[in-house]
């Protein structure tokens, strides 16, 4: 697009027709402040905190949605901008519940920066009346606190726009206005899926996850507990950032080697189970494609899109794999295998899982998770931000760690379980085994570049032994929705299709260190973090599931073979259609 | 003000039910018909009710937060139906230096019940509302189209019981 010529600040410029304000001074060196905007999804200018001068204007206008014109001169930091900025924080400022010092996002609250930025002298100048808010703690994996909420409804955004599920939104006007569910019914009796993307997105401390550390702190000082953790694939690919390292930073060994020092017992790799999965699903997928049994099948990893799925279309539960998730898989391996291994009562052993998502909290929870009689696959889950929460709390250096390395007898991943935490990386590392499954060839080329990339969705072909498989990889619950539409009206038909609940995959999941929104709008963080892993899955010396050495062990001494009896009903599990819309 | 979500049962007669669907049936293809439809629906049961609100909601393929957002963003949409006898006080300005603001208190507290609801045997229900043309009568308020002027808290008791 041509350019035009503007001046910032009485310098001269020329930026992109059509930028907004805000774009083009960023490619001019100049950084306006925002608090409600993320591109794409909520371009609404509510917050105005980015107010900016422009000659000839009649008010100040707000630089995130007013687009530059030839000859336009804009001033960003003039007294009256500064004046502006510094009233709107203290106004902000007037209803928000202050209580910084014990608040989980101090030190990461976008609000509280913007008042460091400003100088804000007296945070209580507009003291007054406040809104009638109350804690949503209903919820199995998050919190909502409206008093720490700034209304600028970057979570109603993306629970709308990106995961289609809108479940909650401003409800009355003025004064009066908070951020809630339909019927003010709280977040546990709505169709939320769990999927903490508005945690993710939320500026300041109102959504936050449940926070489970205590209990990790708990067991590890029980005598009697033996403390398993694992640790999901895209981990290693953000944890790195609680510590202050780059986006896209794998910090595997510091990661163990940080769990170690916590006083665990022994840290798994949940690659390993991303392998015992594929085995399961490989397997699952090459007898339902050969019977036709209810394609496309749909992978069953992402416990966000499992819930997504069972309030949303649960006349389509029987195209779902049964194949529990990676972490499922896991903890019912280590409450009957290991348990049996080692020779431990399965209700001693403490399975504590670090994930990237915030559903996986709600999926540790349902009941037909329990492999071993009367105990929980799973006893914790959780989020990245949790567990460097842990080690900070623990005062172990995390930077100046040496690395190490998982314990056996679950310690080996292979890069096809590695790549899980990128969108497509399941339907990747399924084709890889499923290749050599039916064709009783080695598979040359590993790349399946087609179903790589951050687009929603993503279609290919694949002929693999004769047979046209065409499959789809889709990521947000907004696409998902979108395909799963298409293929009950016909328009579309596959026969297998990967989702996950989360754009990107799990590599953005909602249990990810939180990147603010002047990172998030500027940086493809899905593309960044999911790169990492793919480097990763390259450097591996083992990249497909089923040459993984432990997986062998484990069917060899235990499970006998993939979809065998034993697998079907340790491995396996069934879901509960929901009722989107509960009247109050 | 927040609305309150009416305790009453909702019911609704064969009549309505079809005239209803008639209107989700001509509106559903556009979404930007949502007001529209809110709007007709609240012509044709007095309110909103939740069962209904679901009903557009999945009719016209938007979620339900987004219904209640609208309904409780707009002062015209009501949560609560009416009851048999509809009291209005106002608060508009004469009325509320006149202090119909205790009347208002008074009726609330008379009958457990908030501005903007109904009572849970659908008798009375409460509205605020601004100027009834009768400010020389201040402070005034309606019950039907009945109006009562001069108005003091202690009147309150005596006139509800005529309604009895």
């Amino acid at each position: 697009m041509a350019d035009v010529n503007i001046k910032i600040n009485g310098r001269d410029f020329a930026v992109p027709a059509g930028s907004t304000i805000l774009d083009a001074c960023r490619l001019c060196g100049i950084r306006i402040p925002t608090l409600c905007f993320m591109r794409e999804i909520n371009e609404i200018g509510a917050c105005r905190i980015c107010m900016v001068e422009v000659k000839g204007a009649r008010s100040l206008v707000a630089a995130c949605v007013f687009p530059v014109n030839e000859g336009m001169e804009i001033f960003t930091n003039t007294p009256k901008v500064i004046e502006s900025r510094k009233t709107t924080l203290k106004l902000i400022l007037s209803t928000h519940n202050k209580t910084c010092l014990q608040c989980v996002r101090s030190g990461s609250c976008e609000l509280q920066k913007l008042c460091q930025e400003y100088g804000i002298e007296n945070e209580d100048e507009f003291a007054g009346a406040v809104p009638n808010t109350h804690v949503d703690d209903t919820a199995v994996h998050m919190i909502r606190d409206n008093s720490k909420c700034v209304l600028c409804r970057r979570c109603v955004a993306v629970c709308d726009k990106n995961q289609g599920c809108a479940v909650i939104g401003p409800n009355n006007r003025g004064f009066d206005t908070e951020i809630g569910c339909n019927f003010n019914l709280d977040l546990a009796s709505v169709a939320c899926i769990s999927c903490g993307q508005c945690i993710n997105v939320c500026p300041t401390g109102a959504l936050h996850e449940r926070d489970d550390t205590q209990k990790v702190f708990d067991a590890i000082n029980d005598p009697e507990k033996i403390v398993l953790v694992q640790t999901a694939p895209s981990v290693r690919v953000g944890l790195g950032e609680e510590f202050g390292n780059p986006i896209g930073t794998i910090v595997t060994g510091k990661m163990v080697s940080a769990i170690r020092a916590l006083g665990v017992d022994k840290v798994f790799d949940t690659n390993f189970a991303a392998d015992l999965t594929i085995m399961e699903e490989a397997t699952e997928f090459i007898r339902r494609y050969t019977q036709k049994d209810n394609l496309p099948m749909f992978t069953s990893c992402s416990p966000g899109w499992i819930k997504f799925i069972e309030y949303y279309h649960p006349d389509m539960l029987p195209h779902l794999s049964s194949c529990k998730s990676p972490q499922g898989m896991f903890g019912a391996t280590a409450k009957t295998y290991y348990a049996q291994k080692i020779g431990v009562d399965p209700k001693n052993i403490y399975v504590v899982s670090v994930m990237p998502c915030s559903a996986k909290k709600f999926e540790a929870q349902r009941p037909e998770m329990s492999a071993a009689e009367g105990c929980p696959d799973i006893d914790v889950v959780l989020t990245v931000r949790e567990l460097a929460r842990m080690i900070r709390k623990a005062g172990i250096m995390f930077n100046e760690l040496p690395d190490g390395e998982f314990d056996a007898p679950f310690g080996l991943g292979s890069g096809a379980g590695t790549i899980f935490g990128a969108t497509g990386g399941v339907m990747e590392a399924a084709l890889r085994t499923a290749y050599e499954v039916l064709t009783g060839e080695e598979l040359k080329e590993l790349e399946f570049t087609d179903v790589r990339g951050t687009q929603g969705i993503k279609e290919a072909t694949y002929n693999i032994a004769g047979n046209e498989i065409k499959v789809a990889v889709c990521s947000g619950t907004a696409n998902a929705d979108k395909l799963v539409r298409m293929i009950k009206s016909g328009e579309k038909n596959y026969d297998f299709v990967e989702i996950m609940a989360c754009p990107g995959g799990c590599v953005n999941g909602g249990g990810q260190p939180i990147q603010p929104a002047y990172v998030r709008n500027n940086v493809d963080i899905r593309a960044v973090r999911a790169a990492a892993l793919y480097r990763d899955d390259e450097n591996l010396p083992v990249r497909k599931s089923h040459e993984n050495p432990d997986i062998k062990a484990v069917y060899a001494e235990f499970f006998g073979e993939p979809g065998g009896e034993k697998s079907e009903e340790i491995l396996h599990t069934h879901y509960t259609p929901r009722t989107r819309y509960t009247v109050k | 003000m927040v609305k309150k979500i009416s305790e009453v049962a909702f019911r609704d007669t064969p009549e309505q039910a079809a005239r209803f669907e008639k209107v989700i049936a001509e509106n559903k293809h556009d979404k930007s018909r949502l007001m529209a439809v809110m709007q007709e629906a609240q012509d044709i049961y007095g309110y909103l009710p939740s069962e209904i609100q679901i009903r557009i909601a999945e009719g016209m393929d938007v979620p339900a937060e987004k219904v209640y957002g609208v309904a409780t963003f707009y002062a015209q949409f009501a949560l609560s139906p009416k009851g048999k006898y509809a009291i209005s006080v106002c608060l508009g300005t004469a009325c509320y230096v006149k202090g119909s603001q205790q009347v208002l208190d008074k009726i609330c507290e008379t009958l457990g019940i908030e501005p903007g609801s109904c009572t849970a045997d659908a008798k009375f229900s409460l509205d605020a509302c601004r100027c009834v043309g009768a400010c020389g009568l201040a402070p005034v308020m309606m019950i039907n189209d009945e109006v009562y002027g001069r108005l003091s808290p202690d009147d309150v008791e005596g006139i509800l019981a005529k309604y009895e």
